[in-house]
C-alpha cells in the first residue's frame, strides 16, 4: 500500500493516430464483447430516438436530392445535344442550298430530302435521318436557352436544398453526439466518488482517466460522423444503382460487374494494411517505451555507461518501426490508385459502350455523362461501408471501457437509519477486526485496540508492511470483513461517511494540493471558512510566516504540479488545512525525510499543536514520536502482531525491540 | 535549418518522386482529353472506331497515372518514415549525449514528447505533403492551363469559384482555429482537474468534498462541451460548402457553355472536359490551403525538435585523455565552486575536501544545502564552474567519461529499473557477470530474501520502472546493480531513505565488508546513517560549515548538532557518545 503506482508522464495514446492514415485504418483495437458493447451504446443514445429519426429522414432526403441531381445534369447535356444536333443539321443541309435562298414557313425535312439526290440521302445514318425529316428547315434552329435555363434554375434549388438539409441534420447530429459524450463523461465523473477506493487502489490513474478522455472522444467522434455516414452510404449505394437502371440497364451491368472486383480489392488492402498498421502501433508503443525508460534513467545510463546498448536497442526498433511504417503506409496507400484504374476502366467500358448506346440512338450523350458521374461516386460510399467496419470496432472497444467503469460496483450503500455524532469524544475501539485487501488474503487477523480520547497512537511497522491499512479502516476507506470498529461507542457502519470522516483530520505525507490560491487550498476543508479562521489556522500550523514572503501571498496559485512551494512548505500547508477543520480526531504520516531540518522543527511544533486534545494516530517514523505514544501499534505484514507503551514493548522482547535495537545495532 | 539536412540525403528520391507525380498527374489530366474525342468525334460525330480507339488509349493512360501513383506512393512512403526515422535516431543520439545540464534544460517528459508525438507530427505531414499535396499545385497550374486553352472564355468562372472557395476556407478557419487551441487547452483542463481527483481521492473523501469536486468537474466538461460542439458544427459545414461550390460551378460552367456552343466557339465535349478541369483545379486549391493548416503544426513540432538537435552537449570526451595510474578511487575536491545554468547564485562554493578509499565519506544538510549536486559532479554528470575534481590524482575532465564511469558505482536517491528480469537489472552495466556474482551482489544488498520469494527468482519479470517491486525492493536491487559492478567508488545519493532502520542496518553491516578497498561516498537525510562514517561533511547552503566525524562535530559544528538535535532524543544522542567514550577508554 506504500507503493503507489508509477504513472508514465505521458498518456502515449492520446495523440495516436486514429484510423491511420486518412481514416482509413483503426488502429485495430478490439471489443471483447462487440455486440454487448454496441447494444448499450445504442440504448444509451435511444434517448435521442426522436432526434435521430429527424436526422435521418433529413439525411435521406439530402442524399436523394443529391443523387437525382447527375440525371437532371444529363437531361440539360442531352437537351444541348439534341438542339446543337439540328444546328448543325440545319446548317449543313442550308450550306448546300445557293446562298440567300429562303424556305418557304413549314418546310419540312422530309421534303428537302425528297429533292435530294438519293446517293446522298443514302449516306446519311438511320437515327439522324429521322431528325432531319421531321425538322422545320424555314428558320434556322438555336438551343432553348429558356427550357435550359429553367431545368438550371431547378437544380440550383435542389443542390441548395440537398445542402440545407444535409446541414439542418449535422447540426442535430453534433448536438446528439456533443450530449452523449457530455453526459458519458459526466457519469464516468461522478462514479470515481462512488466507487470504492479498492478500485483505485488496483488500477492505474493513466487508465481511468484515458477512459474519461480518448475512449469517450472517439465515441463522440463516431456518434458525429459514422453514424449519418452509415445511413447516406447505404441510401447513396441504393439510389445510384434506381438511377442507372432508369439510365441503362446495360452500362448497370457494366457497372456492377466492377463492384465485386473492387469490394475484393478493398477487403484484401483493408485487411492488410490493418494487419501492417497493428504492427506498427505495436513498434510504436515499443518505441515509446524505450525513449520513455531510457530518458527517465539518464543518470543510471549514463553512470554505467549504457548509452551505446541503449543505441543499439533503439536502432534495433527503430528498423522495425521503419518498416512496418513504410510497408503500412505503403499498403493503405494503394487503395486510391488501385480504386481509381478500376473506376477509369469502368468509365472507359461506360464510354465505349454508351458511345455504341448512343450510335445507335438508344441512349442520348447526357446519359452516358450521368451514368459517368454515378460511375464516379459510386466508389466512395463502398470505400467508407468498409471504413465503418472499423471505426465500428473501435468504438465498440472504447464504449467497452467505458461501460466497463460504469458498471463498477459502487461503494456499501449507507445505513438506512444512519447514527449521528456530531462531535465525537475520541473514544475508537477495534473490535476483533478482521481484514484483506483480497479475499483470499487476510491482513488483518482478529485485531482488538481500544484508545480512550485524547491517547496518541503510534503506527510503527518496516516499509511497506501496509501501515496505511489502518486508516484506511478508520476513515471507512475500506470495510473491516468482520469485527467493529467504534467511534465513541457507534459502529462506523451505523454512521453516514460524511459524519464518520467530519471526526477525523487527516495529514498524509503525500501532500495533495490542487490547482489554486494558497488560501482555497487551506480552507479546502471548511465550507464557508472566514478570513480570520483561515489565517488563525495557518498561523497555529506556521503556514503564515512563509505565505508572506511568497509573491501574492495567500492569494498565490499553486501550479499544476504545485512545486512552486517546497515539500515542507507543502506539508505545512495539509497541516493548516487540517487544523482549519478541527476534528476530534487525528491521522497523521509523519514526514520520513524529504525537508530539511528547520521546515522539520516547524513541521513537528505543527503537528504537535494539532495533537493537542485531541485523539490522534500518528504513523510514526521518529523514535521520539514513538516513544512518548501512549499507545503503540506494530504493524507487520498488515497486520497489527504487537501493542502497548514502549516499555512494555521493550520487554517483550518482540519484533518491536528487534526494529528497535537494529537502529544501534553496528 | 537543421531538419533539412535530414531530408537531403533523399534528394534524389524526392526528384524521383517529382518526375513521377507529374507523371500522375499528366495521366489524370489526359482523360477529360479523350472523352471529349469520344463525344465530339466518336459519339456526335457517328464513328465507331474514334469511340474503340480512344477508349483503348483511354486505359492505358488510367493504367500508367495508377503504376505513376502507385510508385509515387512507395516513394512518399519511403521517404517520409525514412526520413522520420534519421531524425528519431538523431534526436535520440543527442539525448544520449547530453549531461544532465542539457537534460533537465528540457525536462524529461517534454524530451520523451519530442522525440515521439512530435516526430510522429512532422512524418504525418510530410508523407501527407508527398502523397496527397505534392501533385496539387502540379495540377493547378497545368489544369488552369489546359482549361484556358480549352474556352478562355470561361476561365473566370473557375477563378470565381476558387476565389469564393478560399474566401469561405479563410472566414471558417479564422473561427475555428482558435477554437481549435481552446479544445485542447480545455482537454487538458479537463485531464488535470480529473486526475487531481483521482490522486487525492482520499483527501476528497476525508474532507467530504466529493459535491464540490462533482462541481468542478461538471464546469470543466460543461466548457468542453460547448466548444466541442461549436467545432463540430462549423467543420460540418466544410464538406457540403465544397460540394456545393463544384455543384455550382458545373450549373455556370453549363449556362456559359451553351451560348459558347450555340455559336460553334465550344464542342460540346470540350464544355464536359472543361468541367473536369475546372473541378480538378478547385480540389487541387483545396488541398493546397489545407497545407497552410497542417504546416503553422507540424512547424511549432519541428521547432521543438530543432531546438534539442542544435543544443550540443557540454560535457564530451577530452582530446588526449588521461589514465590515472592508480586504482585506488581517492576522490578529491579542489576549491570547487558550481552554479546550475541560469541561476544567478552558485549551488556549491569553494568546495574542497579528500576522500580517501577505505574509508567512508557522508554529505549531511537541509534541503538545498547541495550535497546531491556535489556527488553529482563526481561522475561529471556536471562539470564544475572553477576548481576540479580529481580521481586518484588526475582531474577527471581528462579522464575518458566511459574510463571515468566505470570506476564508480552511482545509487540514486529514486531507485530506477529497467524492463527486463531481476537479473538483467543487477547485471545492467556489468554484462559479464556470473550468475554467482549477482547472486552475492544480491545478497549483500539484502535483495537475495525477496528475489528467492518469487517463484521464478532471479529470472522474475520486471516491469518498466518495476511497477512490480515496493520502492524498498527496488532500492535493494539498484544497491545491488552497483555492488556487482566492483567499481573504484561508491555513491549512494540519500539511497538509504526508502529502506527501514532494520534493513538499512544489515545492509551497512554487509556493505563493510567489501568496500574495504573502496571509496563510498553517502548523501544522507538520517543522522544515524552516517554515525559511523570515517568522514562527515556538513554542508549549508552550499559551503562545507564542517568536516569531521559524529563526535568532533557535536561539539564544533552548529549546523550538525541542530540536525543531529531534531533526529534523536537526547537520550540516544547520549547512548551514541557514550558508546564511543566507552570504546576510547578501551583503546
Amino acid at each position: 500500500m506504500d507503493d503507489k503506482k508509477d504513472e508514465k508522464p505521458l498518456e502515449m495514446r492520446r495523440h495516436g493516430p486514429r484510423g491511420g492514415f486518412m481514416g482509413m485504418v483503426g488502429d485495430g483495437q478490439k471489443a471483447a464483447d462487440f455486440k454487448g458493447s454496441m447494444t448499450k451504446l445504442l440504448r444509451y443514445i435511444g434517448r435521442f430516438k426522436r432526434s435521430i429519426v429527424v436526422v435521418i429522414f433529413f439525411a435521406v432526403l439530402s442524399t436523394s436530392f443529391s443523387i437525382v441531381s447527375p440525371k437532371i445534369l444529363g437531361n440539360v447535356t442531352n437537351q444541348i445535344v439534341d438542339d446543337f444536333i439540328k444546328i448543325v443539321v440545319y446548317d449543313k443541309v442550308t450550306s448546300g442550298l445557293p446562298s440567300g435562298t429562303t424556305l418557304p414557313e413549314g418546310t419540312k425535312g422530309s421534303d428537302i430530302l425528297a429533292n435530294t439526290d438519293s446517293a446522298i440521302v443514302d449516306k446519311i445514318p438511320a437515327d439522324q435521318l429521322e431528325t432531319i425529316k421531321s425538322m422545320d428547315f424555314s428558320t434556322r434552329p438555336t438551343i432553348d436557352f429558356d427550357k435550359i435555363g429553367q431545368i438550371l434554375l431547378f437544380l440550383v434549388g435542389l443542390y441548395l436544398l440537398s445542402v440545407a438539409f444535409n446541414y439542418t441534420q449535422s447540426w442535430i447530429m453534433t448536438k446528439i453526439a456533443q450530449e452523449v459524450s457530455y453526459k458519458l463523461r459526466e457519469e464516468v465523473l461522478q462514479k470515481i466518488n462512488k466507487l470504492p477506493l479498492k478500485y483505485f487502489d488496483s488500477h492505474a490513474i493513466g487508465d481511468v482517466l484515458s477512459r474519461i478522455t480518448n475512449d469517450i472522444d472517439t465515441i463522440g467522434q463516431t456518434l458525429n460522423q459514422s453514424l449519418t455516414q452509415v445511413v447516406t452510404s447505404i441510401i447513396t449505394i441504393i439510389g445510384i444503382l434506381i438511377m442507372m437502371l432508369t439510365i441503362s440497364w446495360q452500362l448497370t451491368i457494366i457497372a456492377v460487374l466492377v463492384l465485386p472486383v473492387s469490394f475484393g480489392i478493398i477487403g484484401f488492402i483493408v485487411k492488410s494494411s490493418q494487419r501492417l498498421f497493428k504492427q506498427q502501433a505495436d513498434d510504436l508503443g515499443e518505441i515509446n517505451g524505450h525513449i520513455e525508460e531510457i530518458y527517465g534513467a539518464h543518470n543510471i545510463v549514463s553512470a554505467y555507461n549504457g548509452e551505446a546498448a541503449a543505441i543499439n536497442e533503439f536502432n534495433r526498433i527503430n528498423a522495425n518501426l521503419y518498416d512496418s511504417g513504410w510497408r503500412s503506409q505503403f499498403f493503405s496507400g494503394l487503395m486510391m490508385p488501385i480504386m481509381n484504374i478500376i473506376n477509369n476502366i469502368g468509365y472507359v467500358l461506360v464510354a465505349t459502350v454508351g458511345g455504341w448506346l448512343a450510335f445507335q440512338g438508344r441512349i442520348g450523350i447526357g446519359d452516358i455523362q450521368a451514368f459517368i458521374q454515378y460511375l464516379q461516386q459510386f466508389s466512395q460510399p463502398v470505400m467508407q461501408a468498409a471504413n465503418t467496419t472499423n471505426v465500428l470496432q473501435s468504438t465498440a472497444a472504447a464504449a467497452e471501457r467505458v461501460f466497463e467503469f460504469l458498471e463498477e460496483p459502487d461503494e456499501v450503500a449507507e445505513a438506512t437509519a444512519p447514527k449521528v455524532i456530531e462531535a465525537a469524544k475520541g473514544h475508537v475501539e477495534l473490535d476483533h477486526v478482521v481484514f484483506g485487501y483480497d479475499e483470499d488474503k487476510v491482513v488483518i487477523k482478529d485485531v482488538s485496540v481500544e484508545v480512550q480520547p485524547g491517547q496518541k497512537v503510534a503506527i510503527v511497522g518496516p516499509t511497506g508492511s501496509g501501515k496505511t491499512t489502518i486508516v484506511n479502516l478508520l476513515m471507512r476507506f475500506y470495510d473491516v470483513d468482520s469485527g467493529t470498529i467504534r467511534i465513541d461507542g457507534v459502529d462506523v457502519r451505523e454512521m453516514t461517511r460524511a459524519n464518520l470522516r467530519s471526526q477525523f483530520g487527516m495529514v498524509l505525507q503525500d501532500t495533495w494540493l490542487f490547482n489554486g490560491t494558497i488560501r482555497d487550498n487551506v480552507a479546502y476543508s471548511k465550507e464557508g471558512a472566514t478570513e480570520d479562521e483561515i489565517v488563525n489556522a495557518s498561523r497555529l500550523a506556521q503556514v503564515d510566516h512563509f505565505v508572506h514572503s511568497l509573491p501574492n501571498g495567500y492569494d498565490m496559485e499553486l501550479n499544476e504540479s504545485s512545486d512552486n512551494v517546497s515539500q515542507g512548505e507543502k506539508q505545512l500547508l495539509t497541516i493548516a488545512r487540517a487544523m482549519l477543520a478541527d476534528a476530534p480526531i487525528l491521522i497523521l504520516d509523519e514526514a520520513t525525510s524529504s525537508v530539511d531540518t528547520r521546515t522539520e522543527v516547524l513541521i513537528q511544533a505543527a503537528m504537535n499543536k494539532l495533537m493537542e486534545g485531541r485523539t490522534s494516530f500518528i504513523i510514526a517514523h521518529r523514535l521520539s514520536t514513538i516513544k512518548n505514544a501512549d499507545l503503540i501499534l506494530v504493524i507487520r505484514d498488515g497486520n497489527i502482531i504487537e501493542q502497548g507503551t514502549h516499555e512494555e514493548l521493550l520487554s517483550q522482547n518482540g519484533f518491536y525491540a528487534e526494529l528497535y535495537n537494529s537502529q544501534f545495532a553496528e | 535549418m537543421k531538419i533539412l539536412n535530414y531530408l537531403k540525403r533523399y534528394s534524389l528520391l524526392i526528384v524521383i518522386l517529382i518526375v513521377f507525380t507529374v507523371g500522375q498527374v499528366a495521366a489524370t489530366l489526359a482523360l477529360p482529353d479523350y472523352t471529349a474525342r469520344i463525344i465530339n468525334d466518336g459519339i456526335i460525330g457517328n464513328d465507331q472506331n474514334v469511340i474503340v480507339s480512344n477508349g483503348v488509349l483511354m486505359l492505358v493512360v488510367a493504367f500508367a497515372g495508377g503504376i505513376c501513383t502507385v510508385i509515387a506512393g512507395y516513394l512518399a512512403a519511403r521517404i517520409g518514415t525514412g526520413f522520420s526515422r534519421d531524425l528519431r535516431e538523431g534526436l535520440f543520439t543527442k539525448v544520449e549525449s547530453f549531461s544532465l545540464a542539457e537534460l533537465n534544460s528540457f525536462s524529461t517528459s517534454s524530451l520523451i514528447t519530442r522525440s515521439t508525438n512530435d516526430i510522429q507530427q512532422v512524418q504525418m505531414v510530410i508523407v501527407m505533403i508527398m502523397r496527397m499535396v505534392l501533385s496539387a499545385p502540379i495540377t493547378a497550374v497545368w489544369a488552369v492551363y489546359k482549361a484556358y486553352s480549352v474556352a478562355p472564355d470561361m476561365s473566370w468562372l473557375m477563378a470565381l469559384a476558387v476565389g469564393v472557395l478560399l474566401t469561405i476556407f479563410v472566414v471558417v478557419f479564422s473561427f475555428a482555429l482558435p477554437k481549435f487551441k481552446l479544445v485542447q487547452e480545455l482537454t487538458d483542463k479537463l485531464n488535470r482537474v480529473a486526475r487531481e481527483n483521482l490522486t487525492g481521492i482520499r483527501v476528497i473523501r476525508a474532507f467530504n468534498k466529493q459535491l464540490h469536486e462533482a462541481k468542478r468537474l461538471n464546469v470543466v466538461n460543461l466548457d468542453l462541451t460547448r466548444t466541442n460542439l461549436f467545432i463540430a458544427r462549423i467543420v460540418a459545414l466544410m464538406q457540403p460548402v465544397m460540394f456545393l461550390i463544384l455543384n455550382m460551378l458545373s450549373v455556370g460552367v453549363i449556362w456559359v457553355g451553351v451560348h459558347l456552343i450555340s455559336d460553334y466557339t465550344l464542342g460540346i465535349g470540350e464544355m464536359l472536359a472543361f468541367m473536369q478541369y475546372a473541378i480538378q483545379v478547385v480540389i487541387a486549391f483545396l488541398l493546397i490551403s489545407i497545407v497552410f493548416i497542417m504546416v503553422p503544426r507540424a512547424w511549432v513540432s519541428i521547432r521543438r525538435i530543432t531546438e534539442v538537435l542544435s543544443l550540443d552537449a557540454l560535457i564530451t570526451n577530452p582530446n588526449k585523455p588521461v589514465k590515472p595510474e592508480e586504482k585506488s578511487g581517492t576522490v578529491e575536491f579542489k576549491d570547487v565552486t558550481f552554479g546550475y545554468n541560469n541561476a544567478d547564485t552558485p549551488v556549491l562554493e569553494n568546495i574542497s575536501f579528500t576522500a580517501k578509499s577505505g574509508q567512508t565519506t557522508a554529505f549531511i544538510g537541509s534541503t538545498g544545502s547541495g550535497k546531491s549536486t556535489l556527488i553529482n559532479l563526481v561522475p561529471r554528470f556536471y562539470d564544475t564552474l572553477f576548481g576540479e575534481v580529481l580521481i586518484d590524482g588526475v582531474n577527471i575532465r581528462e579522464m575518458e567519461l566511459h574510463d571515468l564511469r566505470a570506476r564508480i558505482g552511482y545509487i540514486p536517491q529514486k531507485a530506477v529499473l529497467f524492463s527486463g528480469t531481476i537479473m538483467s537489472n543487477i547485471a545492467y552495466g556489468t554484462d559479464d557477470a556470473s550468475q554467482e556474482q549477482i547472486e552475492k551482489a544480491a545478497e549483500i544488498a539484502q535483495a537475495a530474501n525477496f528475489i528467492n520469494s518469487f517463484p521464478e527468482k532471479y529470472e522474475t519479470q520486471v516491469s518498466q520502472s518495476g511497477t512490480n517491486l515496493s520502492g524498498g525492493q527496488k532500492q535493494r536491487l539498484s544497491i545491488a546493480r552497483a555492488i556487482v559492478k566492483d567499481p573504484e567508488i561508491l555513491i549512494f545519493d540519500d539511497t538509504f531513505s526508502a529502506l527501514d532502520f532494520k534493513t538499512e542496518s544489515k545492509l551497512r553491516h554487509a556493505l563493510t565488508e567489501i568496500t574495504k578497498d573502496k571509496t563510498v561516498l553517502v548523501v544522507a537525510q538520517r543522522v544515524n546513517t552516517i554515525l559511523h562514517a570515517d568522514q562527515i561533511i556538513v554542508l549549508n547552503q552550499g559551503r562545507i560549515v564542517g568536516i569531521g566525524t559524529h563526535q568532533e562535530l557535536m561539539k564544533v559544528c552548529e549546523v550538525y548538532r541542530e540536525i543531529a538535535r531534531s533526529q534523536l532524543s537526547e537520550e540516544e544522542l547520549k547512548k551514541y557518545n557514550g558508546e564511543e567514550e566507552d570504546g576510547r577508554q578501551e583503546g
